[in-house]
């Protein structure tokens, strides 16, 4: 099936992401900041469905939308919000921050253009899985190819889950 | 334009997968109005069984054996004040119910009630499903906290506890499942809901019996976590009465509570039709192995029909013994007429294109509506757990064991195949 209004619906999914990550540092609400969240990730989904990895986008709804963001709610109601509302937001760094996000624009911009690393990348055709296998293709890469740094991957979220626990219990 | 719409019905995928606009809204909204009716149905269904368990009558009053309470219920909820709290958060209050209902909704969107009939096949089916059916949780913490208030506050928090716990040993279940459906000549399986249940056809066995008694405790587990999701009782700690009120939505009345119903019991049939799907052979008819042949496809073709007969029959049977004054005869003319109604229907069921057609919806529909009085049958006899029973059954019996058959699966689907 040929996707249809491409561009309409990358312009909504992208206008809403940006929305919603203007939102998470504006409110000062904590549960508002962190639903904001919710709706940037959610957007950020669709945007991978449009780029052909169904297989991502599941993942990120589940694991991202569906678990991370409901532990997040579950500390942010737990702390007080009455006084979180009351510090202040933003500190008197204007200039600082003004030049530091102006850096990274210019080197975005610089990279975009200029790099010489990008414009090799682009002249190679991006890598697409058909979408009646992309699962199974991921699967493979995963546990073939990239064997190693999933295993390694998985070792490090085991070192959080013990350290955790330590901290948790006093006696284990 | 015509051609459009006459196009789709020689093919034979999903509307979603021909790309086609039109069939795909057909079916969107037939199946949103299918499962609102079905919700509507549940809803005295649960009312007059619990009641009947109970040695009650139920709901008796409006209309024959309370046949309209739903409709008398739904208008009350209706035009019912819409009261929302002064210290509530607005914004929040307000998109809570939606963000229930919506999650519950979005799911049939890869429900497979047939090899056809489905809004659309995805790659990624059962993994959408868990994805989206999880978010519904975010709708019932958003409530719980916009209420303002100390009990909803503590259902949400209790059910947001209860659903992640759940979803682990709910995911092991499923991914055994999953490594089921590879086990084939290619040995590549799948995650589309289709595609797991023509696994299921190829094999020719139902995944609940293949590997005895792997599969049939993967489902025992997927059918105890799903309980818990949908937090029904013996799992309904989060609106638990006896501690919470009404736990998160306490705050909530009229037109928003009905849609936390709404959301609960959509909820509650999709992930029936998850089991559905994973194990019990979907759309599938029952014995195909012990009792093939066109014979009998003929005999089980006529199924759909002979319940509705049954159902039919039922009715009549109440207007024979409908009381013979004359204040009930608005009552009676309407139960023949609803009887008359459903004899049409299974008239009509026995007609042979619509018979081959409805086949398959109706095996379908038939097993979640077990699962759905199974649902019944929970409330009315198991007691409420406490909550640290309801972690430790989550996290240190069904977790390890979903963990012991997942391994044990992949083991014997590599050594058996």
């Amino acid at each position: 099936m040929t996707p249809v209004a491409t561009s309409f619906f990358f312009y909504l999914l992208s206008g809403l992401a940006l929305l919603g990550g203007v939102l998470v540092i504006t409110r000062r609400n904590p549960v508002h900041s962190a639903l904001a969240l919710i709706l940037t990730l959610l957007a950020l989904a669709g945007i991978y469905l449009m780029l052909y990895a169904p297989f991502v986008a599941g993942v990120q709804i589940l694991l991202y939308a569906g678990g991370i963001m409901v532990l997040f709610l579950f500390v942010i109601m737990l702390v007080n919000i009455g006084r979180a509302e009351k510090e202040k937001q933003f500190n008197k760094q204007w200039i600082v921050s003004f030049v530091a996000a102006a850096v990274t624009g210019l080197l975005f911009v610089w990279i975009l253009t200029k790099s010489p690393l990008l414009r090799q990348i682009a002249q190679k055709a991006p890598m697409q899985l058909p979408e009646a296998s992309n699962t199974q293709d991921v699967g493979n890469l995963l546990y073939g190819q990239y064997m190693l740094s999933f295993e390694i991957a998985s070792l490090l979220l085991l070192v959080a889950i013990v350290g955790a626990v330590v901290m948790a219990k006093k006696r284990i | 334009m015509l051609n459009y719409v006459t196009s789709y019905l020689n093919s034979n995928v999903t509307p979603g997968q021909a790309g086609n606009v039109f069939w795909a809204f057909v079916y969107i909204m037939v199946v949103f109005a299918g499962i609102s009716l079905a919700v509507v149905a549940m809803n005295w269904l649960e009312r007059k069984a619990l009641a009947h368990m109970q040695v009650r009558l139920g709901p008796m009053r409006v209309g024959p054996h309370g046949l309209l309470q739903p409709i008398a219920d739904a208008i009350k909820l209706l035009l019912k004040e819409d009261i929302i709290p002064d210290r509530a958060d607005k914004a929040v209050f307000w998109a809570a119910p939606f963000m229930v209902v919506m999650a519950a909704f979005t799911t049939y969107i890869v429900v497979p009630f047939g090899p056809t009939h489905a809004i659309t096949d995805m790659n990624i089916g059962i993994l959408f499903m868990l994805g989206v059916s999880s978010l519904g949780v975010l709708g019932i913490v958003m409530a719980g906290w916009a209420s303002n208030s100390n009990y909803p506050l503590m259902g949400a928090l209790r059910s947001s506890a209860q659903m992640i716990s759940y979803e682990v040993a709910m995911g092991m279940a499923v991914v055994s499942a999953v490594v089921m459906t590879s086990l084939n000549d290619k040995g590549v399986g799948t995650l589309s809901m289709i595609g797991i249940v023509q696994a299921q056809q190829q094999q020719g066995i139902w995944f609940a019996f293949k590997f005895f008694p792997l599969g049939f405790v993967a489902l025992g587990i997927f059918a105890i976590a799903m309980v818990a999701e949908t937090n029904r009782a013996p799992f309904d700690l989060p609106e638990a009465e006896s501690e919470l009120t009404a736990g998160f939505h306490t705050e909530y009345s009229g037109f928003r509570w009905s849609l936390f119903m709404l959301g609960e019991y959509a909820a509650m049939i999709a992930v029936s039709s998850v089991a559905v799907t994973l194990w019990l052979g979907g759309w599938l008819r029952p014995f195909p192995n012990a009792l093939s042949g066109s014979g009998w496809d003929f005999v089980f073709s006529l199924f759909p029909g002979f319940t509705f007969l049954i159902l039919a029959g039922f009715a009549f049977l109440g207007v024979i013994r409908m009381p013979k004054h004359p204040y009930f005869k608005a009552e009676t003319l309407g139960l023949a007429g609803f009887a008359g109604a459903l004899g049409l229907i299974g008239l009509i069921l026995f007609i042979p294109p619509v018979r081959d057609r409805i086949e398959d919806i109706y095996w379908f529909i038939a097993k979640v509506a077990v699962f759905m009085y199974l649902y019944i049958w929970y409330r009315a006899t198991f007691p409420r757990y406490r909550f640290d029973q309801l972690m430790k059954v989550g996290w240190k019996v069904l977790l390890p064991t979903a963990i012991g058959v997942l391994i044990f699966t992949a083991v014997l689907g590599v050594t058996i195949k």
